[in-house]
């Protein structure tokens, strides 16, 4: 790719132009930040790092401004979240998800950004402003955007998609992938059942988790990062995933297709925010406003594949995916919604009914009707009785510590008759 | 005298206790306290009471566990036994290859055994080579029973091999001499003579079996959920730690449950072997 090579050199010029403009914070304040250092905790490859000609943004951001930069990553906001609240680790930046970024507010973790430092933030467009996740523009800056949509093998699926009720098709069992977080999966129930995502009636969530029960009669698989060997192997027919990521896939398997399903799909922004611990903030803001360098937003969108909330990267000729109507679709052809927080009571909710698809086994399968002949596949439902698969199980353990205690026995037996002896 | 080696004792001791208390008493205690508190640290029993519908989870995972335990010990005790048999220097090159495979990831070898098994997998377009129509082999149960034997076989292996190989051979001819045919000398001698190391390979293969989150998810497609599956999401996913602490402790005791039925195994058998 060219461009990554232009956009290197590109980047390498700004790196030694002066940065004394724009700026409120004086020169000299951001020259008595040299040697201190800066915690960044991001994605994993979510960050342009150097290899293939890329820029090394963190290099360049060292170079730059003499600050060093820890970097670490985490999987999904989940762990991110748990780690920071376990304590006993310090960031100053973290770039979570719209609704894990709305309860970090919410949960007072994350602290008011100082716009002045960050110059850059104009090459935000108003439509990724004043969104319901952070609605005043206080807490965070969009770093990436996208949509979750299907993927669908065309050497295995003849017709286009255009719903996601191809993950419920009985002619693709065994070879549909399904999301293996609650969030995710739920919310492609909802959009079938046309509710709102961050809807906090319990009774929806509760349909919503019959629906994906009913899913397991096709027994989906249901993956994480796994989605890419397997998609790519052409090992499934259909996989719900994030439009930056099919574009990645595709590379490797040309067979693959994409489609938006015209129940709608999620939108997300993954936005860079400040903790409230942080001790450098000012370089913190730096840092953000660093990403924002036109330069950088474009070597950073053309490694991570995902849609750029950038005027100056979206409207780049150069850029690879520039007009790419999978990253950049024309508003409007379908629904999109966003993840907000939601309620604890309803984050519990959601975690036990995810629990439930997951231990959940749809009638027909097992054998376990010949040894208790009924069609109470219906139990299944409720956690609380006894499935037939754990029937199933249950007889077995027995079956095996009755054998295990007549050994017991047998031996002791066996040792008093010899004493006897 | 008896003061200083016993002061000896306890400071040759220290590092270890120090370790275990860091690291084993305190968050044991850490873990019974989640338990019964709730987010708000209140006392409470809900989170034990909620255990109930987990009960075909817990059921599945010991199922599982006893099944790839049975597997192993089917698969080691010959091993062991043959590898004993062997010169030393043989004996240190097989050691070795049954070891070889710990050297790398546990989470790649599982990852590995995903492109083996996939229907589009090695596995299956080599036996396309032949004509043979694929097998559907990932994201069953017997994959996930297949993940757990590879990944845990080495510890049910050494263990065996270690008695095995310390074992007195003069029994053997004994035996031998008393007239026992193959079976009988391996049925009465060496069987009862290794028992240790049967026991505690049984031991090693079952907890972690029992207990193990990651094989399901990659081989069982997340179809199997196993209890390990389950505590990792309320710690991940779900930031329940009342609750996924009171699921990993129900599954310490049902392993202390299940070892001590196994220590009835091995405790008399002194008595036996002679």
């Amino acid at each position: 790719m060219k461009n990554r090579i232009v956009s290197a050199l590109l980047a390498l010029i700004i790196a030694f132009v002066p940065c004394a403009f724009a700026f409120a914070a004086e020169q000299s304040e951001i020259d008595a930040l040299k040697g201190t250092t800066l915690y960044v905790y991001n994605w994993g490859e979510y960050i342009s790092d150097g290899v293939d000609d890329s820029l090394n943004v963190n290099a360049a951001f060292e170079e730059k401004y003499g600050i060093n930069v820890v970097y670490e990553t985490y999987d999904n906001n989940e762990v991110m979240y748990s780690k920071l609240k376990g304590g006993g680790v310090s960031y100053d930046i973290v770039i979570p998800s719209d609704y894990m970024i709305q309860r970090m507010i919410t949960e007072d973790m994350l602290q008011p950004l100082d716009f002045s430092n960050i110059p850059n933030y104009k090459y935000i467009p108003e439509k990724y402003k004043n969104l319901a996740h952070d609605p005043e523009n206080i807490y965070s800056v969009p770093y990436t955007v996208g949509m979750v949509g299907l993927i669908y093998n065309t050497a295995m699926v003849e017709e286009a998609p255009t719903s996601w009720t191809s993950l419920w098709d009985e002619n693709y069992s065994n070879s549909i992938l399904m999301f293996n977080n609650p969030r995710d999966a739920f919310a492609i129930a909802q959009s079938i059942l046309g509710m709102d995502y961050n809807n906090e009636s319990p009774a929806s969530w509760r349909i919503a988790a019959e629906l994906l029960k009913e899913q397991k009669n096709i027994s989906p698989a249901y993956v994480n990062d796994e989605v890419f060997l397997k998609m790519e192997a052409g090992e499934a027919a259909f996989a719900p995933y994030y439009a930056g990521d099919f574009l990645s896939m595709q590379e490797n398997n040309p067979d693959l297709a994409f489609v938006y399903p015209e129940e709608g799909v999620n939108f997300f922004v993954d936005g860079a925010c400040i903790l409230k611990g942080s001790k450098n903030k000012l370089a913190a803001e730096l840092y953000i406003n660093f990403l924002l360098e036109p330069e950088v937003a474009l070597a950073n969108a053309e490694y991570i594949c995902y849609a750029s909330p950038h005027t100056e990267v979206y409207s780049n000729p150069e850029y690879s995916y520039y007009e790419n109507d999978i990253l950049y679709p024309a508003d409007g052809q379908f629904k999109t919604q966003l993840f907000l927080n939601l309620k604890p009571e309803i984050l519990a909710l959601m975690s036990t009914l995810w629990d439930d698809v997951k231990n959940h086994v749809p009638s027909g399968t097992g054998n376990s009707a010949l040894f208790f002949g009924g069609d109470d596949a219906d139990v299944a439902d409720d956690g609380e009785k006894m499935t037939p698969e754990a029937q199933k199980y249950a007889l077995y353990i027995g079956i095996f510590a009755l054998i295990c205690i007549a050994y017991i026995v047998f031996r002791y037996a066996r040792k008093k008759y010899r004493e006897n002896i | 005298m008896n003061s200083r080696s016993s002061l000896r004792t306890k400071l040759i001791a220290s590092p270890y206790i120090v370790w275990s208390v860091l690291f084993i008493v305190a968050p044991l205690i850490f873990v019974v306290y989640y338990s019964f508190t709730d987010a708000s640290g209140a006392f409470t029993f809900e989170n034990i009471e909620a255990l109930g519908k987990y009960t075909p989870t817990f059921l599945r995972s010991i199922w599982f566990g006893i099944e790839a335990t049975i597997i192993c010990l089917i698969i080691a005790f010959p091993l062991a036994y043959i590898i004993s048999q062997k010169t030393e220097k043989v004996q240190r090159t097989l050691v070795m290859l049954v070891m070889l495979p710990m050297w790398m990831s546990f989470l790649i070898r599982t990852y590995s055994w995903m492109a083996l098994l996939q229907d589009t997998g090695i596995i299956n377009s080599f036996l396309g080579k032949f004509g043979i129509d694929p097998i559907h082999m990932i994201n069953t149960e017997g994959a996930v029973i297949l993940g757990m034997v590879y990944n845990f076989l080495p510890y049910m292996i050494m263990p065996i091999y270690s008695v095995m190989a310390k074992l007195d051979h003069s029994m053997v001819e004994a035996c031998q001499d008393l007239g026992g045919n193959r079976l009988t000398v391996i049925r009465k001698c060496i069987i009862p003579m290794s028992m240790p190391g049967i026991v505690s390979g049984i031991t090693m293969v079952f907890v972690p079996s029992v207990s193990t989150f990651y094989i399901s998810q990659k081989l069982g497609g997340g179809s199997f959920d196993l209890i390990g599956d389950v505590i990792e999401r309320q710690f991940q996913q779900s930031y329940n730690y009342n609750l996924g602490a009171s699921l990993s402790l129900v599954l310490m005791v049902l392993i202390l449950i299940c070892m001590a039925v196994m220590n009835r195994f091995s405790g008399d058998e002194e008595g036996m072997v002679i």
